[in-house]
């Protein structure tokens, strides 16, 4: 135990003197937290639209007002011909197109029923048919807003018709806020870096300068050696983890509905499966170069595959499976379950559970493929 | 001429000798291309519905088999209690549910509105939304379906015809694949000049390249062409990839998109060669090869998010991305069709990225000369 204490302590000391080192591992995080978090962004706001208004009459211009005042659009532009803003949807310029056709206002008296044409740049699939849903809710409320032509036969209308109530209720992020889902996970992807990175610099550079040697001839086992190296990562990780939830809640107002000392108490298992894949990482690579490169290229992967940018539910199938064994996968979304929902310890059983058993088998891993060499 | 050709057949045999790296710097787009293509997608099928149907009967369990029948929902659960529904959303297993109160079919016989309350889990905002207006629309037809007797006389109707334009499936594919193009490619083609420069520097064979009668941008042009003959092979591999496994449409000119693409690769070698004739470590110049490509490519070019979400700043900056101007270009190419007299001024910045970038890093090496 006071071996342990002594080398952690070293390790400490290390940190402490270094100061690009702290510069990284306090700075940087938040200004990453900060930029990723604006950055980190799906929200559909100010869709740029352009109305082309063939009939030029008060129902048409009606609708036109409805777009305008509904908050979402943004009328980029009014002509009267099509061909403009084809221009415009091929320029990027606008999102969508909306095309009232001429006798629009005659039709609605005539038949009842008008038609609009609404063409939406779909390059982005779901943002296209948040936009189209959008539209066609001005334009049903529009609609509705219109007298009908005679009031009896709305009213024999509505009797025999059945007629639903919907109500509708937005869990978890009522106000839709993007920033309070992606800080999260974000979280989770700043421990990741910092955990496996500076493990797998770290144990490189001693092999690098040599001192790795002095510290095989000491007495000290493998275990101890292993336990004392990831000891001073863990706790910067767990602060780290800290600085990130009062940047959060402070700056971005995120929600803590659950439980925090459940979310510290996966962290803790979660940055011992970071460190413990960045000390394996230090153990197959000779220079600290390697070691950045192999880490980035994993923590990329990483990334990429949790869920954290693009929800697991939308990937093809089997690559939901690969990222069953992706350890950031799982805190993500423990993270998010307890911050946003609430989740208790029974909800998240199952990812925690995969973390546990990952981080059991990552360090076995790892000790067996450290070997105090000779050469 | 003589000695830019010696250095040209030197950096080739490099190449050459080490034909691992060559391949692995062939293959890793291409590798990454095909994982990330299957992975960064955002489409909204296979949504778990849970029921809450305290009291089943012929009108409730008709609207639940509507949901059933749907494509998008599968139903993972019914359960009688709106209570039970919460350990369902916490842990993930229900995504969305539809909870009927007592009394549905009795209000719905008697011609009063009938009450149905949907819920959604809106942590993530956008799959909310479309969740939502997806439980609305399946709820609306049943409705239209239940009443075809009554006739649709009395209100207005306005009715939209919609058009989604150059991607009418809407799949998220089509818009990640080129976007991951740009990711992939420059990410390896600024590592590959900025270690092939630091390595001659800690080989110490840069003193022999400095002192022989090659002028600055001789070796510049020596060091960039070989490798942007790799480059481009790279470009017309994700391409064809993109094309044959993930089947994105090219509706545009393809010598358009192999000459933009080649451009592009110009710019991220000559970020590499900057990097390097800037730094002078292997270490150093990797680390920061990563970092000012990787980060600011996923998160500041459009790739992922898009950029008119992003605040104003985020978006001042992402003007000197080459990523973003390579990702508006290819998208445009491959999805609108559309021609040079679109993408003219992202060219433009791309060419200009490459000249300035390529400037400065000729300068860096006149300032070692002296």
């Amino acid at each position: 135990m006071r071996r342990i204490l002594y080398l952690a302590q070293a390790e400490v000391l290390h940190i402490l003197r270094d100061h690009i080192l702290l510069a990284q591992v306090l700075v940087v995080p938040v200004v990453q937290l900060l930029v990723l978090t604006n950055a980190a962004t799906f929200e559909i706001r100010n869709t740029p639209i352009h109305i082309v208004d063939l009939d030029r009459s008060p129902a048409s211009r009606g609708v036109v007002n409805r777009l305008a005042a509904n908050g979402h659009f943004d009328i980029v532009d009014t002509t009267p011909s099509v061909d403009v803003g084809d221009d415009h949807l091929l320029r990027g310029t606008a999102t969508m197109i909306v095309v009232i056709p001429r006798h629009f206002e005659e039709s609605i008296v005539r038949t009842g029923v008008g038609q609009v044409q609404l063409s939406v740049n779909a390059e982005k699939g779901s943002a296209a048919g948040i936009v189209q849903s959008y539209a066609t809710q001005v334009l049903t409320d529009y609609a509705a807003s219109l007298r009908p032509v005679d009031n009896e036969s709305r009213i024999a209308d509505a009797g025999s018709r059945p007629r639903i109530e919907v109500q509708a209720r937005s869990r978890y992020n009522p106000t839709q806020n993007y920033k309070h889902y992606m800080v999260p996970g974000i979280l989770v992807a700043l421990m990741t870096i910092i955990g496996t990175l500076l493990s797998a610099q770290n144990i490189a550079r001693e092999k690098e300068l040599g001192t790795l040697e002095q510290l095989n001839v000491t007495p000290i086992t493998r275990g101890q050696f292993i336990i004392a190296k990831l000891l001073p990562f863990w706790v910067l990780g767990l602060i780290e983890l800290s600085l990130g939830l009062l940047v959060g809640k402070l700056v971005f107002g995120i929600p803590m509905v659950g439980n925090l000392a459940l979310l510290y108490c996966v962290a803790a298992v979660y940055l011992a499966v970071a460190a413990g894949i960045g000390l394996w990482i230090s153990a197959i690579v000779d220079t600290q170069q390697q070691a950045m490169f192999v880490t980035f290229f994993i923590v990329n992967i990483y990334l990429l595959m949790s869920g954290l940018f693009t929800p697991i539910d939308s990937m093809a199938p089997w690559v939901q499976k690969v990222t069953m064994i992706n350890p950031v996968r799982h805190f993500v979304t423990i993270s998010r379950a307890i911050l946003m929902k609430g989740a208790g310890p029974a909800e998240i059983a199952q990812p925690f559970l995969i973390l546990l058993g990952t981080a059991a088998v990552v360090l076995v891993v790892a000790v067996g493929q450290y070997r105090k060499r000779a050469a | 001429m003589t000695a830019l050709g010696g250095l040209l057949r030197k950096e080739w045999f490099h190449i050459r000798r080490d034909r691992r790296t060559a391949a692995v710097l062939i293959a890793l787009p291409v590798v990454q291309v095909l994982l990330f293509g299957y992975a960064i997608r955002t489409d909204v099928d296979n949504v778990r519905l849970a029921v809450v149907d305290p009291a089943p009967d012929a009108q409730t369990i008709s609207l639940r088999n509507r949901f059933a029948a749907a494509d998008v929902f599968r139903t993972v659960a019914v359960v009688p209690r709106i209570t039970d529904l919460d350990p369902l959303f916490e842990s993930g297993a229900a995504q969305q549910a539809i909870v009927f109160y007592p009394g549905f079919s009795r209000d719905l016989g008697r011609g009063e509105p009938a009450k149905l309350l949907i819920i959604t889990d809106a942590t993530e905002p956008n799959t909310g939304s479309l969740l939502q207006s997806y439980a609305q629309a399946v709820v609306n037809q049943w409705v239209g379906g239940a009443s075809r007797a009554g006739g649709a006389g009395g209100g207005v109707r306005i009715v939209p015809q919609v058009r989604m334009r150059f991607n009418p499936t809407r799949e998220s594919k089509n818009l990640f694949v080129p976007g991951l193009m740009a990711f992939v490619l420059t990410i390896i083609s600024s590592m590959m000049t900025a270690i092939s420069l630091t390595r001659e520097k800690e080989t110490g064979t840069m003193e022999a390249l400095l002192v022989s009668p090659l002028r600055p941008w001789q070796i510049i042009v020596g060091k960039v062409t070989p490798y942007l003959a790799i480059g481009f092979v790279s470009v017309v591999l994700v391409i064809v990839e993109a094309l044959l496994v993930f089947h994105v449409p090219l509706r545009g000119s393809v010598p358009l998109l192999l000459v933009e693409g080649a451009l592009y690769i110009l710019v991220s070698l000559s970020l590499g060669i900057l990097i390097s004739a800037r730094t002078s470590s292997q270490r150093v110049a990797m680390m920061f090869a990563l970092l000012g490509t990787m980060l600011p490519n996923i998160l500041l070019s459009g790739f992922i998010f898009p950029l008119e979400s992003m605040p104003s700043a985020l978006q001042a900056i992402s003007y000197v991305v080459p990523g973003r101007w390579f990702v508006t270009i290819a998208r445009g190419i491959m999805l609108k069709g559309i021609g040079f007299e679109y993408v003219w001024r992202e060219t433009l910045f791309l060419a200009a990225m490459a000249a300035v970038l390529l400037a400065a890093s000729v300068r860096s090496f006149n300032e070692r000369l002296e």
